[in-house]
Parts: C-alpha cells; sequence; structure tokens
C-alpha cells in the first residue's frame, strides 16, 4: 500500500517546540486519516532545526465506498421538511427517494445515499493544508509580501517550501497537489545550510532521509542526540575524562544542529576554584556545551564539549578557539561574582529582604524570614534539632537569594547559600540547611534526613501552605502557581520518611499565630476553620501520593474519617496496617459483616426516624450467638484499644480479626427484625456495636469494594 | 569591488568594518542614513525603524546608531561593557524571502567565513516594552558568541506590521573585536593604522565612558531629569494633538490625517532616554518603574497611530 511523505521546511526551529511539532503533526494527520476512514499502517514524525517531517505508511489508495439509507419525512409531510430532506440528501427530486411503509406511522421517504470513496491523494490534498494552516505553534508569525494582507499564513518561522507525496513503494509516488499561501507542492528540499545548500529531489520517505544524509542533514532527533552524547563521551574518554551525563541539554543540543559535531575546548585552570555547579551553570545555560569530570577525584576537568552544526573545513580550530574565548569571558564574571558574594557575610545581607515584597499580602521576605525562624524553633524540639543551630540555619537560609551568582543562575540557590555559609564557617548543619531545607522539590527528590535542615524545610513549606491559605489562594483544578500541592507533599514525605511525629494542626495553629500578628492586613478567610481545612488538603495530598504507589486511597478517607488524625506518620501506619488487614479473609469477610451491619442499620434508622446508639441490654439477648456477638465485641474493643493506645496497628487489626466469626454467626442464625420491639431494638444496637467497635481503626464505611 | 587598501579592511579597523557593512547593504538596495541626532538607547528607536516599519509601503534602510544605556556603564573597567556603543541597524520591509542569505552574505563580507565558523539561528523573541513592539526571531551566534539579533516585527508601537519587515541589529564592537581578535573593546584598531598613526576605540571613546558613568550614576541631575521626563511627555501630546488634521482635503476631505508624528516621536524618544537616565540613577522604584514604561509605551503607541496617517504611513 502506498505510503505518504510530507516535509515543511522552513527558516530555524526553536529546538524547544521541535518534539511537540513532530508529535502534533503525526497525530493531527493520522487523526484525520482516521476520521476519514483511512486506516493506515504506521507513521512517524521528525524534526531538526529547519524541517518538520512526517512518514504514514500503508494508507490505503481509496476510501472504501458507503452506502447509507437515510429516513425522510413522512409521505404527504409538511413541504418544508421534504425540502430540508432533499438538500441534506443531495437528492434532485423527491420522486427519487423510496418510499417504505410503515405498519404503525404510515409511509416515510428513504433515501439512498451512496458515497463512492474518494482517492486518498485527494483526501491529503483536502486535509494537509487545512493541519497546516491551523497548527497549534506556541508562537507562530507572519512574514513577507503576503503578510501585508490580512488572512496570511502563520507559522513557526518563514515557511519555505513543502513536500508532499503519496505513492507505493514500486512507483513513482504522485505529488499532494494543493498550496498554501504561495508555496506549491512539490518534491524539492535542501540539504545542509552551509555544507550541502542545494536543491535536492526526492520521491519517497526512504530516499529522501538517505539523501538528507549524503546532505549533512541527520533526520531523526534521536539519532543526532545519539551522535552528540556517544562522540563526546568518546572526546572525553580519549583526554582520561568522563561526560558529566546532561539528557536535558543533550535534546536542547540536538535541536540547534542538523549534523552535529562535537569538538573539546579548555578553560585556564584558574576558574576550577570556582565551585563545579557554577561552572557547569555557565557553561551549559549561557554556551549550551556540556563540562566533564576526572573519573578520579569526580570534580570538574578545564574541558568543555561543544556541538558544532558543521564539519569545518579548518577542522573545527577557528570554532574551538572563538568557544573558548565566551566561555573565558563567561567563566571571570562568573569568577568574579562568586568572589563578590565571598566579601559579604551572609547576615549582612539581610537588611536588603526588608524592601523586598514576597507576595503583597503577606509581607516582605524579611517578615518571612521571620516568621519561618519562630516556627523552626518551635519544631526543632519535635523533630529531634538542636533549637539553636536551627533557628540560626533558618536565619540564613533565603540569604543566598541576594547574592550575584544566584541572581545570575536561579537555580543554584541554597546551593550557593551552602557554600558561601561554609566558607563563613558555620556548623555544618547550619550550612546543609540552606541547600536541604528546599528539598523534597518533588516526588524524585530527596528527602533530607538532617534534623536541623528537616526543622527548616517544614517550616519553611509550612509557612507558605498557611500564608497562602489565608488569603485564599489556594490551588484551584490545574492552576498552582505558589506551587503549593508540591509544599504539602514535601511536608507529608519529611515527616514519613523521617518517621517524625508531628501534629499537622499545632504546627498549622502556631504558624498562623505567626502569621496573623501582621498579616494579612485583612481577614480573608476563618482562621479558626483554617487548620482543618489545611489538614483535609493534606490528607488529599496523602490520597494522591498512596495512589501514585499504588495503595489504596479509600483507606486515607477510612482512617481521616475517624476525626483528629493530624499525626501524618500515624495516618500512614494505620492505612498501611489496615490494608494488609483487608487482603486477608478475615478482613474481607468482617468488611463483608460490618458493611451488612451497617446496611440492615442504615434502612432500619430511616424507618425509625432514629438511632440506635447506646448500649445493648444484656438480659434481652435470646440467643448464643448475639451473646457470643457481644463478648466478642468487648474483647476486640478492649484489645484492640489497648494496641491503638501502643500504635500497634497490627495488633489491632488481628484483633479485629476476632471480631469475624462472631459477627458471621450473628448473621447465619439471627433474624434481626425479631417480632418482639424491644429484642429488635437491642438486636439492632447490638449491630451498632459493630460499627463502634471497628471505629477504633477505620471508619469501614469508607471503605470500598 | 575595488581592492581595499590594508587599513580599510574589516578585519583591520573598525571604520573599515563599519564601512564593509554599509557597502554591503547599500548593494542590496538599502538607503544608507547616518545615525539619528538623538541619544536612544538602541537603533530600533531610531525613527527610520519605529515609524517606518508602520504601514504598508516598502522601505528598506540601514545604518549605525550609537546607543545608549546609562545602567550599562563600567567607568571603563569592563572589556565589553559600555554605556555607549554603536549598533548597526537593517530593516527591510517586507522582509524579502532570502534575508537570512543576506545575512549570512554580510558575515562573509566583514570577514566572517561560513566554511570555518559555526553560525547558528538559536531562537529570541524579541519584545520592547517601552515601545510596544514584538517579534520573533533569532539571536545570531558564530563559534558560541551572540552577534546579531534576528527579527521579524510583529507589532510596532501597538499597530500590526503589514506587512512585517525583517530587521537586522550587529553589535559593532563586539563583532569587530571578534574578527581584530582582541578581548578587551578599547584595544579595537580603529582606523586601521599602525605605530604613531594607530588610533584606537580606547583613544576615541575610553574618557567618554569614564565621564559618563560618572555623570550616569553620580550627577545626573534628578530634579532636572523628572522635569524633563514630564516636558517630553506632555510636549508629545501636544504635539499629537496639534498635528490632527479632521477631513484632510489632501485626502479627498473625508480621511484623517496626521501632520506632525515626527516631531511628536522625538519627544518619545526623549523621554525614553531621560528614563533611562533616572532609573540609572536609582531613584525609580520597582513599582514606579512599571508605570513610566507604562507612560512612554502610551506616547510610542500614539505617535505610531499618528505615523500611520501620514503620507509616508499609509496606502496612498
Amino acid at each position: 500500500m502506498p505510503d505518504l511523505l510530507l516535509e515543511l521546511f522552513s527558516e530555524e526551529i526553536p529546538a524547544r517546540m521541535q518534539a511537540k511539532a513532530a508529535d502534533d503533526l503525526r497525530r493531527m494527520v493520522t487523526d484525520k486519516l482516521v476520521a476519514e476512514g483511512l486506516v493506515y499502517e504506521g507513521a512517524k514524525a521528525f524534526a531538526t532545526p529547519r524541517r518538520l517531517a512526517l512518514t504514514v505508511h500503508g494508507v490505503p489508495a481509496r476510501q472504501s465506498d458507503l452506502k447509507e439509507e437515510r429516513r425522510g419525512p413522512r409521505v404527504g409531510g409538511p413541504d418544508a421538511a421534504i425540502q430540508g430532506f432533499l438538500k441534506a440528501t443531495g437528492l434532485a427530486r423527491i420522486e427519487d427517494a423510496k418510499i417504505q411503509t410503515d405498519p404503525k406511522k404510515g409511509d416515510f421517504y428513504i433515501a439512498l445515499i451512496e458515497k463512492p470513496g474518494r482517492a486518498t491523494l485527494d483526501v491529503f490534498a483536502e486535509i494537509l493544508p487545512v493541519i497546516i494552516r491551523t497548527f497549534p505553534w506556541p508562537k507562530s508569525m507572519r512574514w513577507g509580501e503576503r503578510s501585508a494582507k490580512s488572512g496570511s499564513l502563520s507559522w513557526v518561522r518563514p515557511l519555505h517550501s513543502i513536500i508532499a507525496t503519496f505513492g507505493p513503494e514500486t512507483e513513482e509516488p504522485d505529488v499532494v497537489k494543493f498550496s498554501v499561501d504561495g508555496i506549491e507542492t512539490g518534491q524539492t528540499t535542501f540539504g545542509h545550510r552551509f555544507m550541502a545548500p542545494a536543491a535536492i529531489s526526492v520521491r519517497r520517505f526512504e530516499d529522501y532521509e538517505a539523501k538528507l544524509k549524503a546532505a549533512k542533514v541527520v533526520l531523526d532527533p534521536q539519532a543526532r542526540k545519539d551522535i552528540i552524547l556517544e562522540d563526546a563521551k568518546e572526546l572525553a574518554f580519549a583526554q582520561g575524562f568522563e561526560l558529566v551525563d546532561d539528557q536535558v541539554l543533550a535534546d536542547e543540543v540536538a535541536g540547534l544542529v542538523e549534523w552535529p559535531v562535537a569538538l573539546m575546548g579548555s578553560f585556564d585552570e584558574e576558574f576550577l576554584s570556582i565551585p563545579d555547579e557554577v561552572i557547569r551553570a555557565t557553561i551549559r545555560n549561557n554556551q549550551k556545551c556540556f563540562v566533564v569530570r576526572d573519573p578520579k577525584t569526580g570534580k570538574l576537568a578545564n574541558k568543555f564539549i561543544l556541538t558544532a552544526n558543521i564539519e569545518a573545513t579548518d577542522g573545527g580550530k577557528v570554532i574551538i578557539a572563538g568557544n573558548e574565548r565566551v566561555i573565558r569571558a563567561r567563566l571571570s564574571d562568573a569568577k568574579f561574582f562568586y568572589e563578590t558574594d565571598l566579601k559579604t557575610k551572609l547576615e549582612s545581607r539581610l537588611p536588603k529582604f526588608d524592601q523586598i515584597v514576597f507576595h503583597e499580602k503577606l509581607g516582605t521576605q524579611a517578615e518571612r524570614i521571620k516568621r519561618i525562624e519562630r516556627l523552626t524553633a518551635e519544631i526543632a524540639p519535635l523533630v529531634g534539632a538542636d533549637v539553636e543551630k536551627a533557628t540560626r540555619a533558618a536565619h540564613l537560609a533565603k540569604a543566598d537569594l541576594l547574592t550575584e551568582v544566584v541572581g545570575e543562575f536561579p537555580e543554584l540557590q541554597g546551593l550557593m547559600g551552602k557554600y558561601y555559609a561554609q566558607a563563613q564557617s558555620e556548623d555544618a548543619s547550619v550550612a546543609a540547611a540552606s541547600e536541604e531545607h528546599y528539598k523534597p522539590q518533588g516526588p524524585a527528590d530527596r528527602v533530607p534526613t538532617d534534623p536541623v535542615s528537616i526543622a527548616v524545610a517544614l517550616a519553611d513549606k509550612l509557612d507558605t501552605l498557611v500564608g497562602f491559605w489565608a488569603i485564599d489562594e489556594k490551588p484551584t483544578g490545574s492552576k498552582d502557581p505558589y506551587a503549593l500541592r508540591r509544599a504539602a507533599l514535601g511536608v507529608i514525605r519529611l515527616i514519613v520518611e523521617n518517621a517524625l511525629r508531628v501534629s499537622i494542626l499545632n504546627v498549622a495553629v502556631s504558624a498562623l499565630g505567626g502569621l496573623l500578628d501582621k498579616w494579612p492586613r485583612e481577614a480573608v478567610v476563618d482562621s479558626q476553620k483554617l487548620p482543618s481545612e489545611l489538614l483535609s488538603f493534606f490528607a488529599d495530598r496523602l490520597k494522591v501520593q498512596l495512589r501514585d504507589q499504588g495503595a489504596r486511597h479509600d483507606l486515607v478517607d477510612a482512617v481521616f474519617s475517624l476525626g483528629g488524625q493530624d499525626d501524618l506518620l500515624l495516618v500512614v501506619r494505620r492505612v498501611d496496617a489496615l490494608g494488609k488487614f483487608l487482603d486477608t479473609d478475615d478482613g474481607k469477610n468482617l468488611l463483608a459483616g460490618t458493611k451488612r451491619a451497617s446496611n440492615i442499620l442504615a434502612i432500619e434508622e430511616k424507618k425509625d426516624k432514629r438511632t440506635f446508639d447506646g448500649a445493648p441490654d444484656a438480659g434481652l439477648y435470646q440467643l448464643s450467638e448475639e451473646k457470643a456477638l457481644a463478648k466478642a465485641i468487648d474483647q476486640v474493643k478492649s484489645e484492640a484499644g489497648a494496641a491503638v493506645a501502643r500504635e500497634d496497628f497490627a495488633t489491632a487489626m488481628s484483633a479485629m480479626a476476632k471480631l469475624r466469626p462472631a459477627v458471621d454467626a450473628f448473621f447465619d442464625k439471627v433474624k434481626v427484625n425479631a417480632d418482639e420491639p424491644a429484642v429488635r431494638e437491642n438486636r439492632l444496637k447490638l449491630l451498632n456495636e459493630i460499627r463502634a467497635a471497628t471505629r477504633a481503626v477505620a471508619d469501614f464505611s469508607k471503605i470500598e469494594g | 569591488m575595488d581592492a581595499l587598501p590594508a587599513h580599510m579592511r574589516p578585519e583591520r579597523s573598525f571604520q573599515g568594518f563599519i564601512l564593509a557593512l554599509q557597502r554591503f547593504w547599500a548593494e542590496q538596495g538599502c538607503v544608507i542614513l547616518q545615525p539619528y541626532d538623538m541619544e536612544m538607547g538602541a537603533g530600533t528607536f531610531h525613527p527610520a525603524t519605529t515609524l517606518r516599519a508602520l504601514g504598508p509601503k516598502r522601505w528598506n534602510a540601514a545604518y549605525v546608531q550609537p546607543s545608549r544605556r546609562p545602567k550599562d556603564g563600567r567607568y571603563g573597567e569592563n572589556p565589553n561593557r559600555m554605556q555607549h556603543y554603536y549598533q548597526f541597524q537593517v530593516i527591510m520591509k517586507p522582509s524579502p524571502p532570502n534575508l537570512q542569505d543576506l545575512y549570512l552574505k554580510s558575515l562573509a563580507a566583514i570577514g566572517i567565513d561560513s566554511s570555518i565558523h559555526d553560525i547558528r539561528f538559536v531562537e529570541d523573541d524579541w519584545e520592547s516594552p517601552t515601545l510596544g513592539a514584538w517579534g520573533l526571531g533569532w539571536e545570531c551566534w558564530c563559534d558560541g558568541m551572540e552577534v546579531s539579533q534576528f527579527t521579524y516585527f510583529q507589532q510596532v508601537a501597538g499597530v500590526e506590521c503589514a506587512p512585517v519587515s525583517g530587521e537586522l541589529t550587529y553589535g559593532l564592537e563586539r563583532l569587530a573585536m571578534y574578527v581584530q581578535g582582541v578581548d578587551r573593546v578599547y584595544d579595537l584598531n580603529f582606523n586601521g593604522r599602525d605605530g604613531a598613526d594607530k588610533v584606537t576605540y580606547g583613544d576615541v571613546f575610553l574618557q567618554a565612558e569614564q565621564e559618563y558613568s560618572r555623570h550616569n550614576f553620580e550627577y545626573a541631575d534628578t530634579t532636572m531629569l523628572f522635569e524633563q521626563f514630564r516636558m517630553a511627555e506632555d510636549a508629545c501630546k501636544k504635539y499629537l494633538a496639534a498635528g490632527w488634521q479632521e477631513n484632510s482635503k489632501n485626502l479627498g476631505g473625508n480621511q484623517k490625517e496626521h501632520l506632525m508624528a515626527l516631531p511628536a516621536y522625538d519627544q518619545c524618544i526623549k523621554a525614553s532616554h531621560v528614563f533611562n537616565l533616572l532609573d540609572a540613577r536609582g531613584v525609580i522604584s520597582v513599582t514606579e518603574r512599571q508605570s513610566y514604561i507604562m507612560r512612554v509605551r502610551e506616547l510610542a503607541k500614539a505617535c505610531g497611530e499618528a505615523w500611520v496617517h501620514t503620507k509616508a504611513g499609509r496606502a496612498v
């Protein structure tokens, strides 16, 4: 079956847009094909800086013919309905319609519509220009003579030519004829901008890709990335170094070249006095070059690897020299910034924060730092941190935001704080907290373990959460501009992974107290309700996290529903024990029994318009199963209660298991709705006791299944 | 082309470098203008770009424009940062289909050979909040160094460009440093001569950098500047208001025409530069800063609106 080749050749497409554009092109064309009833075998899209290309193979040459009967108005119906029917079906006269007799409703017109399938070539000629005109570039532009008129084509950068061919492997393919904004489709493209700029005539994808390669263009971005990384590794290895792996940079560089050529340059060793991360950020962010390290020391070497877009006739000498000059200038700046920063103590930077607004409703950065310090001092004893060190750490943790290096490279915030704190001989934990208190930044990030860092990290995140809650800037839907979900998840992971015992409610109340001293200027939300609202936000985040880990999120509800659960570590342990219990037969049956009890109670409570609280009367038990159940409930209540008090949830669950045979036997033998009202009431009270007993570990009614 | 004397070769002298670019773009049909006689932050502010980019008429021009960035002064101590430097500006309306090729040929004309240099077009979207302008394009890299800006104007002075102009801006000192192989801008050979006849960029501009840095950061009279800003703003509005002609006879009596867009725009340029000086003096707070930028933009937009009602800015 025939294949499509499409190439959109333009001026340089931003690297960051290429991958999505290739994907969009493939999706839009194949979606449209499927909508046109054309089932294809495969499709693949590619991007280089100057072209988007798509091959769709195994597309039928024609659509199949369609036959359809369409039912129309009744015979003798209103003229408007008949005219509408003719228009909708394309019939010339109503006499062309068949008449179908319906015994109940009378006679109806039926139109027999035969739609012969079109040639796929024509279908492409119709859909491709629409896709090009409506292509979803993040930013697009107009250009040239035609931009004088409205409605001219918008593309990411000026579009120069379009290849569109369709045909089977063995024959000369047809050009899919259309034109967009004066650009006629054809079979011509161009090679590398500098090394092979001549026009190339192509037939189909196979010769297209091969001819481009001969014209110094590697079409597949993955192949370019592989070349870059392999060549870079080899260059580094040849000199006894190893490449500092950087997939993100490799992807970006692959989008900047059509013919990657890796070259190695060097810089003065004196620059190695700058921290490695600063050297890397300088070389990577500004110059898109890789750095290499000495495998023996793990430290950076005074080398870098650049990716040129040409095989220079001088072997790259001039290119290397040029890049070295730029990198030397950049590193001199970085060294100057770093050395300037070292001359100022972190604490003497702090007064400047008086001038910097953190959020207009939450005060200045200086005020925020004071709040974090205060909260850190309160949290420190709870997490086993030295109060003095933790407070000092909180005092300095944000100071590096005002340094030159962080101004230049915001991604080095925290890390530079650590270096500068070390340089002024701060305690190691205090220095580390500058970097660590930002962690964890996401589900994959490391969680700090040093108590000083933990205290500052919790205080920082909780101040943020409480603050934005207080001014009613909660995340909604996909909008979370202050990354509050990430902050809450960070708190959860800090607590759970370090097995900390912290009452979220108490800390939130305390954080709120510190905030309300001054901010917000006008009360926005009810400060009484805020801590518990925040707690349910934590419950939601915990659910999401457990779900992501494959755990049952309904169990989180079952535990939070008990009320007063603000110790996240205990919540997680309880959920964990509950999950294990429900995996056993005892657990499943007990859940079933409890649900049955709850269902019966719900019905009877509704019927009688009352609840069946209160202890059952032992004197009204008639059957041994009733007595056995009552006994089991008493026993389980005290055993499970004692175990829960010891925070031994596994034992609490096994105690629960003892309830199961008594519950099963009760439902087997005992008729709950006894004729005698007093007995019935007593039995319902007993059922209520089952529900109450299980609440020692969780609210079973919230558990699904 | 005539053989150039050695001292005029672009890789030997700064002036030869400029002349080579002018000659190249003259051959592409550009009018070669001289710098605009006002202080401005970039070549884009020149009315030959800002205003001529608007309206349907063809326009191809190239010129050197001294650019004043008061905040970038370093008292002559930084190897390549200055409060006064030169931009070479090219504007072609509508943007020709081979503008990228022309640009690459212009690099060849100043001695940058694309068979040994790595020339790249790296995404850089351009926006000037003060001019109410934006466009898409690239920064052009040569061996890892940014040497030019390449922009397809989409909107200028709040007006959609129809047709779109292509704009090229070369940082002349930086490129010349590269071509001459010097690391300090003040070491550039200005006149291409040797020995006692040699004049360097430092001979011409170092003292000026020192004096103006002192002026921009320490002594510029802020009371006067605040007043000048206000006066320029008022004058711009006044000239704009006075320039409108309802039912102009030139246009058959039923259309609006503007007769003073250029003098009004001069005051907008003035206001913009005065704002930059105030900013360098550190007397404008973060929140005020935004409002000053907005005020200049309002002037620029009103001037753009006036321009498209002038003879050079409208269709007929």
